[in-house]
């Protein structure tokens, strides 16, 4: 799922500047899991600017609704009725969601509330941790299912670095060492053959933005951009 | 002048290799003078590619300038700053300014050094700068396209003999080797029976690989006192300082713990040669460049 973290208040309210008709749009899906911008951290959100607002002796109406996701047009149709009541929406999803909210509602400010920061899995609870960059071309079945590209800060193809330390890696003592990691994974697997054939550079095409992706199926209707 | 690194090391049986670091700004003199300096004590001059992630005058720059003074260089090249075309490009500049002789590295990454919110590249990794130096020297680019003249580069690498775990770093050492690397310097080495061991599976490696000779150089950072040395043992990867050697530069009087890491350095090269454990040492005394003609005449092979 894609994790993205709330920034600071204070960068929050410097954004909202003198707006006085707030509505915050969360979104049900990623960020919902990640503890970001679901219902409650929306709840939290709206309650925090409020007091603030209060204590800040300014007059500002905040309102909140959190869409099942925002990175669907669908759902964001659920607005139409009464978006105009606002003078900007504050949207807690990820970057993708804000723009398309953004997009939908052209004429309306749309303010991120959120850092987008990765595709991830959750580690335990209230942790999360980046798996994969969505680079477009899955290599994980000759690394063991560990991500080089993602996990190795230098996305090295061919094997560990200098910088490996006791199965640490030097960019962050507290990361392991992604090919350390992959090497024991392979070992395990009894297929370290694997890592004797040289891997060519990489063909960053696929990554080449903004990427876009058409389902077979719907290619021959494909709606012109 | 000096004679070609590629036939050094193919005859000469105890190479001496010795890094140098490009001044930061364009004030010349110091990097001129330890050019002047070592030019006719070693075999080839290092010069660092924005060491330690620093920004400085580049490699090339002061690989040209130690060609001008009649020193063989060694080009240091990292993945971090440059993507494939860049890497090209300065391979290809490199050779038609008169220098032979490419260390292909990952380099440090960025984080580490004094521009830290700089976009890391890393296009390439070693090996595949290696390949690339290969393709370069068939007259090819990375691409498959013809080049109006080839290079002929001699290609080395590094390797970590106390990276832990040794394995996926010798499987990545023989990779290198594949890829064309004809010699290696390695990360800093103190601890000469764990040196050995590592030459022995190194050997295995070198043998099944079934390439030509390729020439491995024992790296030597000079340790300059007790602190730097437990500095090196707690934050840097691969260097492992034995604790006798420590406690040797501890007992230095006031004031004469350099001599004491030259003496150590002298006595671990001349160890190295007379057992020949390997091919030869790269000397790496980082900012004290004008002490390697010491550190050679302790090892009594200046």
């Amino acid at each position: 799922m894609i994790v993205a973290e709330r920034k600071p208040l204070e960068e929050i309210e410097a954004m909202l500047g003198e707006a006085e008709r707030v509505l915050v749009v969360g979104c049900g899906t990623c960020v919902a899991v990640c503890m970001a911008g679901g219902e409650k951290e929306v709840e939290l959100l709206s309650g925090e600017l409020r007091m603030r607002s209060k204590l800040a002796g300014r007059r500002r109406r905040i309102d909140q609704v959190t869409l099942t996701r925002q990175c669907d047009r669908e759902y964001l149709e659920l607005l139409a009725a009464y978006v105009g009541e606002y003078d900007v929406l504050l949207s807690t999803a990820c970057g993708a969601g804000v723009q398309l909210l953004a997009e939908r509602f052209e004429g309306r400010p749309v303010l991120p509330a959120l850092n987008t920061r990765f595709i991830g899995v959750a580690e335990g609870p209230g942790q999360w941790s980046q798996r994969c960059l969505a680079c477009g071309q899955c290599l994980l079945h000759l690394t063991g299912g560990i991500c080089p590209v993602t996990i190795c800060p230098k996305n090295l193809l061919n094997g560990p670095c200098g910088g490996t330390n006791h199965g640490k890696c030097e960019v962050n003592p507290e990361n392991d060492c992604a090919w350390t990691l992959i090497y024991r994974r392979l070992e395990k697997l009894g297929r370290l053959d694997l890592l004797e054939a040289i891997q060519p550079p990489k063909d960053y095409r696929p990554m080449t933005k903004p990427a876009r992706v058409v389902h077979p199926a719907f290619q021959a209707q494909s709606p012109p951009k | 002048m000096v004679r070609a690194f590629r036939d050094v090391l193919q005859e000469k049986d105890f190479v001496i290799t010795a890094e140098i670091g490009p001044p930061k700004g364009t004030d010349l003199s110091r990097l001129v003078h330890h050019i002047e300096l070592l030019r006719d004590r070693v075999d080839g001059l290092n010069v660092t590619d924005n060491q330690s992630s620093v920004m400085r005058v580049s490699s090339l720059a002061a690989c040209r300038l130690i060609v001008e003074h009649g020193g063989e260089p060694i080009l240091q090249l990292t993945c971090r700053d440059r993507n494939r075309l860049a890497l090209q490009s300065e391979l290809l500049s490199a050779w038609v300014l008169g220098v032979r002789n490419v260390l292909c590295l990952t380099g440090d990454y960025v984080t580490v050094g004094d521009h830290p919110e700089a976009k890391p590249v890393f296009d390439l990794d070693s090996v595949q700068l290696l390949q690339t130096v290969q393709c370069l020297n068939q007259g090819r680019d990375l691409a498959g396209n013809s080049l109006e003249g080839a290079t002929d580069f001699l290609p080395g690498a590094v390797v970590t003999p106390e990276a832990d775990p040794l394995e996926p770093q010798l499987i990545k050492f023989a990779k290198k080797i594949r890829a064309g690397a004809r010699f290696f310097q390695t990360q800093a080495i103190y601890d000469l029976d764990r040196f050995r061991q590592f030459m022995d599976r190194a050997r295995q490696w070198l043998a099944q690989a079934q390439t030509g000779p390729v020439k491995i150089l024992a790296g030597m950072v000079l340790l300059t006192s007790a602190k730097m040395a437990r500095y090196m043992n707690e934050h840097v990867p691969g260097v492992m300082v034995p604790e006798a050697l420590i406690q040797e530069l501890a007992r230095a009087e006031k004031g004469k713990a350099l001599q004491v890491g030259i003496e150590i350095a002298g006595r671990l090269i001349r160890q190295i040669y007379q057992e020949r454990l390997c091919d030869g040492v790269h000397i790496m005394a980082i900012g004290r460049e004008e002490r390697v003609p010491d550190i050679l005449a302790a090892a009594g092979i200046g």
